[in-house]
């Protein structure tokens, strides 16, 4: 990585105050902000008092652990110190060519990086939420929040809404191909921080652009609360590739929250990596909008210990020919818990729809528990759908085999999991993608 | 308009006639503690009953509707408008010839006396409320098989009764369950002792005649050790312009090594809600299967479910929905996998025409520390019209390893090759649809009995005339 060029600036959002999250909304005073933000904010703190909590008899979280969603413990927290930033930009290793890079700690921006100087020249916009909102109001303002967390969380929108001060705005032209990935760092440090990133990637027609997001936790012993939005905006024929690799502590709640819309002819890929975090949820929301578009809907996650990965997706067909592929897998250890609840709606006219799903859990102990709900509702006609799940465990004869060869069980078994894994990876467009999530799942191995 | 026809016949307008009511008890409008003691008093319950029954009212006041799922056309059911206990008598009769005159046309007309000398080994008529016929072919009966209604059951054979009565699914598993608790009243109590193979079915036949009546039949089957029992139950009712409840709870009971097959035919009229709750209970080596196949009603709710408590028990649910015009079959079925190499199969197999709207949902639970347990899920779901709709809500939970667990779900349409094709060879649209569609659940349709397999191919034909074109 290239760090010469990197450029550190200042958020421009003021610090907070270093109170409890639930204890109140907090900069109303706060004059860095534009108005209308500030407003918007108000209103959704009072959103997220009015909704209620989430119930294990709401479909939309049932067999969820309902417990670990205790906000109490999590504040918003100071900046970090210079020699903790020096060491989290150190530790921020990414993809070896980037076209930009965004880090964050505890919501407080460490880096803004573009090493693309087609970026800036083809109008990109590769900018901290702080500077787009003031620097791209109305472009901005046109598309912050404006998808529905129709997935059970709308109380956690409201929340991140309430509070959201950092994370990312891509905006690329039309006809724009930015050729390396765009990269993001989002750090959680201090105990009990509590942040709120935010993502929103728009790609005007016939763009085309790659964002890879990292989410991790300085320290593996400490707790803190990610409550995120991701939301892309995919225009008509354009092409956008998203990825979220999240190894959190093993002390972490998070939330991640993305919807995605998908214009006449344009596809968009969503790839969510879990390996860390106590509880993590995420949602996603693929909106088929326009006529020929397609959603790729990907999934890894790698639970041990008591960790527990909640997925929840819909695939929203709202017009005709178009396609969605959903794939997510999941290998479980020790006493951890996976829910995948799923659902294809192909909404009336929706015709010459083609739409999969298809959930697999490894199950590698006895104590691991994979909960499945792959749902499908068909309002229209000539459309294929299929969807499987399907649970199970290393096959025996593929074990033997290694394991008649001299290779050690342990090492067997992660030969085992990562091919498993491997066929979702595969997914990708870009072999450097698939090799950099190998090499985090493999470190994930290596811990153990 | 009735055709005469030597098989049960399940012809969707073949039900759509009633006679004049001439109850001679009746419950009157409305539930409070009041109907409960007064069905109490007319079936002359001992206490127990009576107690269960009052303790079941209060817990289906004290639950709320499952309207966070369920289809919101629940909320239309007025319980206040509701008659619960109509009955000319509760005593049924053994004898065809004793069965009241304007009854017996009833069943004459659906045919079932002339089923009951072809190939069944019992027959249990169901009138509203009470049975009022009830035989069993005497070859049967020696062999130590009993086949009486529910209310005999209870007080002729407490000991074996009481044993398993409410214990495969208890008052409060659901609203429904709790409401058909507290007001249960005919269904079908049957017991076979162990080793005894009842070579044909026996069947029940349930018919509502009443306007805003609700039908809370009570059926429990038990199989002793290495019995093996068929059950058929067909339905119909006359369509009245105000909405009919029917609400029954089936318990079945498969001891080492036994086997219970439960075949339904729903062909209710379409403003019949229809809110069953049904579970069989397989130990060790047992085996219990659903044949449940529903086409009629206006919404149906069913889900069939198997408890495989043994080692080596083994459950099947074999579904078939054909939802019409106004229409919602939401069915499915529960395993429920308790013990070591248990093993089940789901096969749900829908067809959605016109407005109509088929609903898979199904549970699937495998807790942990069980060994080589199986699971098999396939729902084909086939649409006909623009408009006609389908969902699949499973749910399936593994624990541990050393469990395989699959499921797998599609959802299509009539090739339109296949249409041109039939239609190449000279047969119109709606034949070639119909055959298509008889197609598409031939090999489910395969596993009921000769008789209903003809009809049920019969019934779709006619379910598909004016479905196109």
């Amino acid at each position: 990585m290239s760090d010469s060029s990197a450029v550190l600036e200042e958020e421009t959002v003021s610090e907070p105050e270093n109170n409890g999250i639930l204890s109140g909304h907090r900069d109303q005073r706060d004059e860095t902000v534009p108005a209308w933000f500030a407003d918007q904010r108000g209103a959704a703190w009072t959103q997220f008092q009015s909704l209620p909590m989430p119930a294990r008899t709401d479909q939309a979280w049932r067999f969820s652990n309902i417990a670990a969603l205790d906000l109490s413990p999590y504040r918003i927290s100071a900046p970090v110190s210079e020699e903790d930033a020096r060491e989290i930009l150190h530790r921020s290793t990414g993809l070896n060519e980037t076209a930009g890079r965004l880090v964050f700690a505890d919501d407080h921006l460490l880096e803004r990086s573009i090493f693309s100087e087609k970026l800036r020249k083809t109008g990109v916009i590769f900018q901290p939420l702080g500077r787009a909102m003031l620097e791209h109001e109305e472009l901005f303002r046109r598309h912050f929040m404006s998808q529905p967390a129709a997935l059970g969380s709308a109380k956690f929108a409201a929340l991140h809404e309430a509070f959201v001060r950092s994370g990312t705005f891509l905006y690329v032209p039309p006809g724009v191909e930015v050729e390396w990935p765009l990269e993001t760092f989002h750090w959680l440090h201090a105990g009990n921080a509590a942040i709120f990133p935010h993502t929103l990637v728009v790609a005007e027609e016939m763009a085309k652009v790659t964002l890879l997001e990292h989410f991790h936790s300085t320290n593996r012993g400490r707790s803190g609360f990610s409550c995120g939005v991701n939301d892309l905006i995919v225009g008509a024929g354009a092409k956008v590739t998203y990825i979220c690799a999240q190894d959190w502590s093993e002390k972490t709640l998070s939330i991640q929250i993305n919807a995605t819309t998908v214009a006449r002819d344009a596809s968009a890929l969503n790839l969510h990596l879990a390996l860390g975090g106590k509880y993590s949820r995420m949602e996603s929301l693929s909106r088929l909008a326009g006529e020929g578009s397609r959603s790729d809907m990907l999934a890894v996650a790698v639970m041990d210990g008591s960790r527990e990965f909640d997925a929840r997706t819909l695939q929203d067909h709202g017009s005709p020919h178009t396609a969605s592929d959903l794939l997510f897998k999941n290998a479980l250890s020790d006493r951890a818990r996976t829910t995948f609840g799923g659902l294809i709606r192909v909404e009336p006219h929706a015709h010459f729809t083609d739409a999969y799903q298809k959930v697999r859990n490894l199950l590698l102990s006895d104590d691991a528990e994979a909960n499945s709900m792959p749902g499908l509702e068909i309002l229209a006609d000539n459309v294929r759908c299929t969807h499987g799940a399907t649970s199970g465990q290393i096959d025996e004869d593929e074990m033997f085999y290694l394991l008649a060869r001299g290779i050690p069980a342990p090492v067997a078994r992660h030969l085992l999991v990562g091919g498993f894994l491997n066929e979702v990876l595969e997914r990708l467009p870009d072999r450097v993608l698939v090799e950099k999530l190998e090499s985090l799942i493999a470190a994930k191995f290596r811990a153990h | 308009m009735v055709k005469e026809t030597s098989t049960l016949d399940i012809e969707r307008n073949k039900g759509d006639f009633f006679y004049p009511e001439t109850h001679t008890h009746d419950a009157g409008i409305g539930l409070s503690e009041k109907t409960v003691h007064y069905i109490s008093d007319v079936k002359q319950d001992p206490d127990w009953v009576r107690e269960f029954r009052l303790s079941a009212l209060r817990t289906f006041l004290s639950k709320p509707m499952p309207t966070h799922w369920a289809s919101k056309d629940l909320e239309n059911i007025v319980f206040d408008n509701i008659r619960y206990y109509l009955s000319g008598g509760v005593q049924p009769k053994r004898s065809w010839d004793e069965v009241p005159e304007d009854v017996k046309r009833t069943f004459e007309r659906l045919g079932i006396p002339e089923q009951e000398r072809k190939f069944l080994a019992g027959v249990e008529a169901q009138f509203d409320s009470e049975a009022v016929y009830s035989n069993i072919k005497k070859a049967v009966g020696e062999q130590g098989v009993i086949f009486v209604g529910s209310a005999e059951g209870l007080k002729n054979h407490p000991e074996i009764f009481r044993k398993w009565f409410g214990k495969v699914i208890p008052t409060g598993d659901n609203k429904f369950s709790a409401l058909n608790s507290a007001v249960f009243s005919g269904g079908s109590f049957i017991y076979v002792p162990p080793g005894v193979k009842v070579k044909h079915p026996l069947q029940a036949y349930f018919r509502i005649n009443a306007e805003n009546f609700g039908q809370f039949e009570r059926t429990l089957i038990i199989a002793d050790e290495g019995a093996e029992v068929m059950y058929m139950e067909g339905c119909t009712a006359p369509k009245f312009n105000t909405a009919t409840l029917h609400s029954a709870v089936v318990e079945l009971v498969a001891l080492k090594g036994a086997k219970i097959q439960y075949i339904t035919v729903q062909n209710w009229s379409n403003n019949v809600f229809n809110l069953v709750t049904k579970r069989g209970l397989a130990h060790e080596n047992a085996e219990v299967k659903w044949i449940d196949c529903n086409i009629g009603s206006r919404l149906t709710m069913k889900y069939p479910g198997v408890v495989m408590k043994g080692r080596k028990a083994r459950g099947e649910v074999i579904s078939i929905a054909l939802a019409g015009d106004g229409q919602h079959q939401d069915t499915g079925a529960k395993m429920v996998h308790a013990a070591d190499e248990t093993t089940s199969n789901i096969i749900s197999k829908s067809i959605s025409i016109g407005t109509g709207r088929a609903t898979y949902r199904g549970l699937v639970h495998v807790p942990k520390h069980l060994k080589h347990c199986k699971n098999n899920t396939e729902c084909d779901a086939l649409l006909i019209n623009a408009n006609s709709r389908t969902d699949t809500y499973p749910a399936i939970t593994v624990r541990g390893t050393g469990n395989a667990v699959q499921h797998e779900a599609s959802v299509s349409q009539v090739s339109s090759e296949q249409i041109f094709y039939m239609q190449q060879r000279g047969l119109s649209e709606a034949q070639a649809m119909s055959l298509s569609v008889n197609g598409f659940i031939n090999d489910l349709v395969r596993q009921f009995p000769m008789e209903y397999s003809v009809e049920l191919k019969r019934l779709i034909e006619l379910e598909m005339e004016g479905s196109v074109g």
